[in-house]
């Protein structure tokens, strides 16, 4: 029953990352390449219908977690607990910027907005990648200070970041040079994603520069992911124990190589939709890649003296959970209806649909 | 430690006062939307359509309110109410996941469609799509309702060595006799502010006179509307609730009520008196006999247990506060039934719409349902105080333990500032619809 919760955790949330990542996406190249009106509605317009209900993945991920791993919930949720309360507020402000722009017609008003819209987009990518570099570091489960626990052994804080930024510091901080490095990965690729999607989405005079800038985007992605293979070791020694053991793991990364390496062939396809697709296999690869080689931890202990949190210690009940598969299967079977008709109704390009316009 | 329990509540309470202002009008008035659709099916009148696309854009802008404010909900349970999660997660989790899953979903996928889809689908698909707005809403109500019940009048659970809760039996927390009637309650209070809304921007239109011909659709469809939920607050909903409270939390519903003292030959009903908890009676009294037995127990000598009778261990934390929460929101539905019944009268009469007094009435009422729902809420969770679950878990053994204050403080301050400018942002675009007014559109 564990390891089912947990593939649907970790199907959850990789959807959401590939589906709320083409909004972040989005938001960065709205950031740094939409300077014309045009532009900015061709963005918008690609998205507009569509992010509400890409966040509500998040908000299932959390429903989810918090019923069948409410351990994991409970300590993870509150030893980050300033970055989640931060990534709340970016939240807010890019959900506000996108609605409440069109409200107004004023220079000062839209700047501001579009401003908050794509920062929030920029910083919410960052966030998320050093997120998934705190759980492939591991946390000071207890924060054990010489050998002695200071709370339960499945509780622990993190401040923000600590004087050296170094992830094997006796006092860990969110932000440290590794977590920074998956950070940038985040920005990265779901620039690239997002680039993908509006290319898919609309007519946009943008396209073109869009492919450019995605040619150039995948060479520096390609350099951080070798990198991050690289330093992976001195932070955890054996990540790819469980590739050994169990070889057929090995298509996780071999996706992640084909999103990756397929997308230098972006100024050539003969489909709008290919390089959502490649990015999309990039992002479904290296988040499966990276629980798999952590599995069946889900979050690592640094210290010797408390036990990492692993998806069997943390879950909840049998009772609960056996039942749960019941409504759940019958709530995955309507959401997949709910996409597949929103995905009809919008489908094609969506240059005219006139998203907010009051 | 104190201090950091402090700051966890006053977050949670301030985050959830502020984001149920928006679901309120969203589940309420996403029915009179419907409401509005289906007649211009009917009857094909193109006003009905154009006042429900009115009426749409100021629930889109709500709606965005909500969610944004919904989302840090969700996650609070686990940054500042950790203990509690870990213990209890296994148990509310489940409604609280069903809720993401199966309203959430449905709400934000049609959402989209409802609001940019009226010329992709044509009238009848779009109805359609208004409609499981309404329901996704409605369920989401419900399924929170079920999460909140069980907190009041925990079912179907087992508690291990370890304290944790665990759940065995499912059925139990859908059966919990303590959620439909809240449900119910709470879903009329959410009607009340619909109609009330709707009412009083009809009659900022006709006092305006501004498409006063909107005006008069809106005024007669708020006191409508808003006469049915005011009877249905207090008769049957508010009563059943009441009594939940009175057979399942007996020292609550003393404190609720002011009574201090058991008396002899059935309970009075308090209107007005203020509590005084150091000498243990209620001040100013203006009281009417036995009228509270007869409500509770429809027997006017039965008997009522006052706070005296129990253990002041066991007393709410913040009695006084319970009191005013409780017998501001009853006052204000006894308000509510007063002036809409007038209004009724009126409209029967055909002289609604040029009686000034209710026109402007109407016009200022507009706060009140806001503030009865959140004195109800009040009631209900001051109620519940020291119990983050009733009788079973402490309030102050469910926040999180390495959470210290300094940083609750940090992200009070941060919810506090970031909702003020929310708050102003929707009221300067609420407002900038409202005066534009509906458009007739050409069809
Ligand atoms: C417009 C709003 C409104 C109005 C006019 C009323 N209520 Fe209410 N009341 C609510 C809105 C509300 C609410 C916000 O919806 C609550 C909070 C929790 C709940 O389920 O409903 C609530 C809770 C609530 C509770 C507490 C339940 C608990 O402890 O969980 C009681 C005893 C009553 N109500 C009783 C009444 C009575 C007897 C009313 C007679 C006039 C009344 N309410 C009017
Ligand atoms: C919109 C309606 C609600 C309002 C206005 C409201 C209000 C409040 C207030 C004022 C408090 C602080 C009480 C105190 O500390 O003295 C509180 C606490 C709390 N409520 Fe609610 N509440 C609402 C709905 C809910 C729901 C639906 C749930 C559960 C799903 C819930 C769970 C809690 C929890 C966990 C706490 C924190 C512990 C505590 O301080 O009691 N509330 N709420
Ligand atoms: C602590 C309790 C609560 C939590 C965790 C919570 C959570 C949320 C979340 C995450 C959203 C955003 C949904 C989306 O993205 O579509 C939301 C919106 C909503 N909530 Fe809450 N909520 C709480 C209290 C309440 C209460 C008490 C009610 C009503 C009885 C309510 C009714 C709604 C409704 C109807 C919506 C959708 C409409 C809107 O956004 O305005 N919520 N809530």
């Amino acid at each position: 029953m564990e390891l089912f919760w947990y593939i649907v955790l970790v199907t959850m949330l990789t959807i959401y990352v590939i589906l709320d990542g083409y909004d972040f996406g989005a938001g960065i190249i709205h950031l740094f390449f939409a300077k014309k009106e045009k532009d900015k509605k061709a963005i918008t317009n690609a998205i507009g219908p569509f992010w509400d209900a890409n966040e509500v993945w998040l908000i299932a991920v959390g429903g989810v977690l918090f019923f069948a791993f409410p351990t994991l919930y409970a300590s993870s949720f509150s030893g980050f607990y300033l970055p989640l309360i931060i990534i709340l507020w970016l939240l807010i402000f890019r959900a506000i910027g996108l609605e409440l722009r069109g409200q107004i017609h004023n220079k000062l008003w839209e700047t501001v907005w579009d401003k908050a819209f794509g920062i929030a987009s920029l910083l919410l990518a960052l966030f998320f990648g050093i997120a998934l570099g705190n759980i492939v570091r591991g946390v000071n489960l207890g924060n054990v200070v010489n050998g002695v626990s200071a709370y339960e052994p499945h509780f622990f804080f993190l401040p923000l970041w600590n004087s050296t930024f170094s992830p094997q510091a006796q006092e860990l901080g969110i932000i440290d040079w590794f977590t920074l490095l998956l950070g940038i990965i985040g920005v990265v690729s779901l620039s690239i994603h997002g680039a993908n999607w509006i290319i898919f989405k609309t007519n946009s005079d943008l396209n073109v520069t869009l492919k450019k800038v995605i040619f150039k985007l995948n060479f520096v992605l390609l350099t951080l992911v070798i990198v991050s293979i690289l330093v992976w070791h001195i932070i955890e020694p054996k990540p790819f124990h469980n590739f050994i053991e169990k070889p057929w793991l090995w298509i996780f990364p071999l996706l992640t190589f084909i999103g990756l390496f397929g997308l230098f062939r972006v100024k050539t396809f003969k489909k709008d939709g290919y390089g959502f697709l490649f990015s999309s296999m990039f992002l479904l690869g290296g988040l499966s890649t990276t629980v798999a080689s952590i599995f069946p931890k889900v979050l690592p202990s640094t210290n010797t003296v408390n036990p990492s949190l692993t998806l069997y210690n943390t879950a909840a009940d049998n009772y609960g959970l056996t039942i749960g598969v019941y409504w759940y299967l019958i709530a995955a079977a309507l959401v997949t209806v709910y996409m597949i008709i929103q995905y009809r109704v919008f489908k094609g390009k969506m240059d005219d649909i006139g998203y907010g316009d009051h | 430690m104190e201090d950091m329990l402090f700051y966890d509540r006053m977050q949670f309470a301030f985050t959830i006062t502020f984001h149920y202002l928006f679901p309120q009008l969203t589940m309420g008035l996403s029915l009179i939307i419907v409401y509005f659709k289906w007649k211009f099916l009917r009857t094909k009148i193109d006003t009905y359509n154009d006042a429900s696309k009115f009426w749409m854009k100021i629930f889109a802008l709500n709606f965005a309110m909500g969610v944004v404010t919904g989302i840090p909900m969700e996650f609070q349970f686990g940054t500042n109410w950790a203990k509690f999660s870990e213990l209890t997660g296994g148990i509310i989790g489940q409604t609280l996941a069903m809720e993401g899953m199966f309203s959430f979903f449905l709400e934000s996928s049609f959402l989209g469609l409802f609001l940019f889809g009226e010329k992709l689908l044509g009238h009848k698909l779009h109805f359609i799509t208004g409609f499981l707005v309404f329901l996704g809403s409605w369920a989401s109500g419900y399924l929170i309702i079920a999460t909140h019940s069980w907190m009041q009048h925990p079912v179907g659970y087992e508690i291990l060595e370890n304290g944790k809760f665990v759940l065995n039996n499912f059925s139990a927390l859908f059966s919990n006799p303590w959620l439909l009637p809240s449900y119910l309650h709470n879903q009329a209070g959410s009607l009340i502010t619909a109609s009330f809304v709707v009412a009083a921007i009809g009659s900022f239109y006709i006092l305006n006179n501004k498409h006063s011909e909107f005006g008069k659709l809106f005024v007669k469809t708020g006191v409508i509307f808003g006469l049915i939920a005011s009877i249905l607050i207090v008769f049957p909903t508010g009563d059943l609730v009441a009594k939940n409270v009175a057979k399942y939390q007996p020292v609550t519903f003393a404190a609720m009520e002011g009574i201090f003292e058991t008396e002899d030959g059935g309970a009075e009903i308090v209107l007005i008196g203020q509590p005084n908890t150091l000498e243990k009676k209620l001040d100013n009294k203006i009281a009417v006999p036995n009228i509270l037995s007869f409500l509770t127990y429809q027997k006017w000598d039965a008997e009522i247990k006052g706070l005296n009778e129990f253990d002041e261990s066991r007393y709410p934390t913040n009695i006084p506060g319970l009191y005013y929460a409780y017998h501001i929101m009853v006052g204000l539905g006894t308000i509510f039934l007063a002036l809409l019944t007038i209004a009724i009268i009126q409209l029967i009469r055909k002289k609604l719409y040029k009686t000034k007094w209710i026109l402007w009435s109407l016009l200022f009422m507009l706060p009140f349902p806001y503030i009865a729902n959140t004195t109800g809420w009040y009631t209900a969770e001051l109620g519940r105080q020291p119990w983050l679950v009733y009788n079973l878990l402490r309030t102050a053994d469910g926040a999180s333990p390495t959470v210290s204050a300094g940083n609750t403080l940090f992200t009070l301050l941060g919810f506090i500032g970031l909702y003020l400018l929310l708050g102003l942002l929707f009221l300067i675009l609420a407002g900038k619809i409202i005066n534009k007014g509906p458009e007739i559109i050409k069809h």
